[in-house]
């Protein structure tokens, strides 16, 4: 044990870091399966994440798919293809926009709030306290925490989607002079079912990491109080910066597996 | 009966930072412990080490069998079943009431009633002094209610191993004093074995059965508290007097040339910080009248008169002092001449060889020179001041 403990090469802290985080992601997922479920924390915790969360990604989402089809609006018409408007920004709102608008807002409201909640029980000694009686902190407090952000984003990304596609719809077609007829019947000409599937894994895959970062930060401040407000922002940025990763392998994997729908 | 803990050669550091190296010690079943020492010497550390909070470098500690150290994390959760630990600050979860707080482990733990969890949780809250504040958040009530309500918490499941991690500090005089009383009485109902962390003379004094002491990144010493209170080992000395004399510093430690010139200070009557001399072994807390007795007591003696001979002729005296007529002639000492022991200096009190002491010859003693430690270390020449501690 001292060998390994002795050992030191730069990064060794990093890896370490990242090693651990994964291993409480691996504790959660086979302490879900563990009775009791603790169902109460769990509804309580989905209806904070929704309360806190709902409104900020529904301001967020409108503006977010007026942009997409503005922009796309423009150049398509330059590409004389004004007709497939619709097609092109219900794709990169569902498949794109949608999933990292959930996890953003996910990341910066809910699990700002579940870090430094845990945090502060940490530092408090109440994690401590819990696992000293003889109950598991992670199936206790993590897992609920992180399955509700799992269903929380979930959920919203419906909600996105929706809002973000109408946003969408309002601009191209009062600001843009597009064809309403042409926006909604081309909705179908490139976007298909599986679209929507890898948009709400996405959103599920982003909820699950967010809880586990904002909890693994919790249950591992730096010490004081500053330093749960350190971990707070640190899991949030890591978050955001594991967020985008994960949306580029994902999505390259889709583009490979699943074949674009033809015309 | 309580479990034994056996701690060998537990090291531990923070980094390049060693806290501790090779502590080792035996919690002897169903006895009082404490563990003293100056600030920021690693007692909650090794509190923590031994509930498994924090991984010791190397070493054991064997509870009931199994290793904290190298067990699996499901062993480790059921070890921990068998503690009952007071946190510093009390730790009680802040979005629970008092009530929820002292249910917890019930609920958890044990298939009881609703019903049975209120009569146990009303009871433990009760006899912590916490009737009627069942409702209140731990953010609504003071420190000193926190702790005790965090005691009533470690209590609901009677444990076998009850950690309290000084429990005196942001207590009054008198609440300690009650709080060093519920631990006895507690011992002598549920014979449970505890280890008080504390830098309380007091409570050092008078609660413990067995004394160690953890200085300079080593336990100095642990044993029979009569071995720790009668020691003429300059830490402990003047750890136990509270003075400035000594080698412990400000900071951990203090360097030859400081020693000296504090001790310069002292001889040209700067006052050394200690208010009165407190060495020698004082009487220990008993249980409440009423209570069964503390079976943890009786083992204690069989164990400690096994291996008077072995202990340093002051911590003999105070032992054989401190036993009762009947014991002695059980055991076969006498006071000032035990068994098979060499007693150290000249005995200046031979009227005491005799075991009974006539009222009238205590007030006498004053002629025969006050204050050598050798008299002062006798209990029975305690002027009543300072042995009031039942």
């Amino acid at each position: 044990m001292t060998a390994t403990t002795a050992v030191k090469f730069p990064g060794r802290g990093m890896l370490e870091q990242t090693g651990r985080l994964f291993a409480l992601g691996l504790d959660v997922i086979r302490l879900s399966f563990h009775r009791p479920f603790q169902t109460r924390e769990f509804i309580q915790q989905a209806w904070f994440i929704a309360g806190v969360s709902i409104l900020p990604t529904m301001l967020v989402s409108i503006p977010f798919g007026a942009v997409v089809s503005l922009q796309l609006g423009s150049l398509v018409s330059q590409l004389g293809a004004e007709s497939f408007t619709g097609a092109v920004s219900v794709l990169a709102i569902i498949q794109q926009a949608s999933p990292i608008v959930t996890a953003l807002i996910v990341a910066g409201a809910a699990g700002a709030a579940i870090c430094a909640d845990i945090g502060a029980r940490t530092i408090r000694e109440e994690i401590d306290a819990m696992e000293v009686l003889g109950v598991s902190a992670v199936q206790r407090l993590v897992v609920p925490r992180v399955l509700a952000c799992m269903l929380v984003a979930m959920l919203l990304n419906g909600v996105v989607s929706v809002v973000g596609v109408l946003g969408g719809y309002f601009f191209n077609v009062i600001l843009q002079d597009g064809t309403p007829g042409a926006y909604l019947a081309s909705f179908s000409a490139l976007a298909q079912l599986p679209d929507l599937w890898i948009s709400e894994i996405k959103a599920i895959l982003f909820g699950f990491m967010a809880g586990v970062v904002a909890c693994y930060r919790g249950l591992n401040p730096p010490p004081g109080p500053k330093g749960v407000g350190d971990a707070v922002n640190q899991s949030v940025v890591i978050t955001f910066l594991l967020l985008f990763f994960i949306n580029f392998i994902l999505t390259a994997v889709y583009l490979t597996v699943v074949p674009p729908k033809t015309g | 009966m309580g479990a034994e803990v056996v701690v060998e050669g537990l090291t531990k550091s923070f980094g390049s930072q060693n806290i501790w190296r090779d502590v080792t010690l035996t919690l002897p079943p169903g006895e009082v412990s404490a563990m003293l020492g100056p600030s920021g010497t690693g007692k909650s550390v090794f509190l923590k080490s031994m509930i498994g909070l924090l991984k010791p470098d190397s070493g054991k500690c064997v509870i009931n069998g199994t290793d904290i150290v190298q067990c699996s994390e499901r062993d480790m959760y059921e070890v921990r079943k068998l503690f009952g630990v007071l946190f510093q600050d009390g730790a009680l979860f802040g979005s629970m009431n008092l009530y929820d707080n002292v249910a917890f482990p019930l609920r958890e733990h044990t298939k009881k009633s609703e019903s049975e969890i209120k009569r146990i949780v009303l009871e433990k809250l009760e006899m912590t002094g916490l009737s009627g504040a069942e409702g209140k958040l731990p953010g609504e009530i003071s420190g000193g209610m926190r702790k005790r309500a965090g005691l009533a918490r470690a209590l609901v499941l009677d444990p076998e191993i009850i950690l309290c991690d000084e429990p005196d500090s942001g207590l009054d005089p008198v609440r300690t004093a009650y709080l060093s009383q519920l631990l006895i009485d507690l011992n002598a109902q549920i014979d449970a074995t505890i280890l008080v962390v504390t830098h309380n003379i007091n409570l050092a004094r008078t609660l413990p059965d067995n004394l160690g002491m953890l200085f300079r990144k080593e336990l100095i010493m642990f044993g029979p508290r009569e071995v720790l209170l009668t020691s003429e080992e300059p830490v402990v000395e003047q750890f136990l007097n509270g003075k400035r004399l000594g080698p412990i510093g400000m900071s951990e430690e203090k360097d030859t040339a400081q020693m000296a010139a504090e001790q310069a200070m002292a001889d040209a009557g700067h006052h050394h910080g200690g208010t009165e001399d407190v060495r020698g072994v004082v009487p220990q807390i008993l249980p409440t009248p009423g209570l069964p007795e503390r079976k943890g007591e009786r083992r204690r003696k069989d164990r400690v008169m096994q291996i008077l001979h072995t202990l340093p002729p002051a911590a003999q005296e105070g032992i054989i002092e401190s036993l009762s007529e009947q014991d002695r002639q059980h055991y076969g000492v006498q006071r000032h001449a035990s068994a098979g022991a060499q007693h150290g200096g000249g005995s200046s009190a031979p009227q005491a060889s005799q075991g009974q002491l006539p009222a009238d010859q205590v007030a006498q003693l004053p002629s025969h020179g006050w204050g050598t430690a050798d008299q002062l270390r006798s209990t029975d020449e305690i002027p009543p001041g300072q042995g009031g501690a039942r």
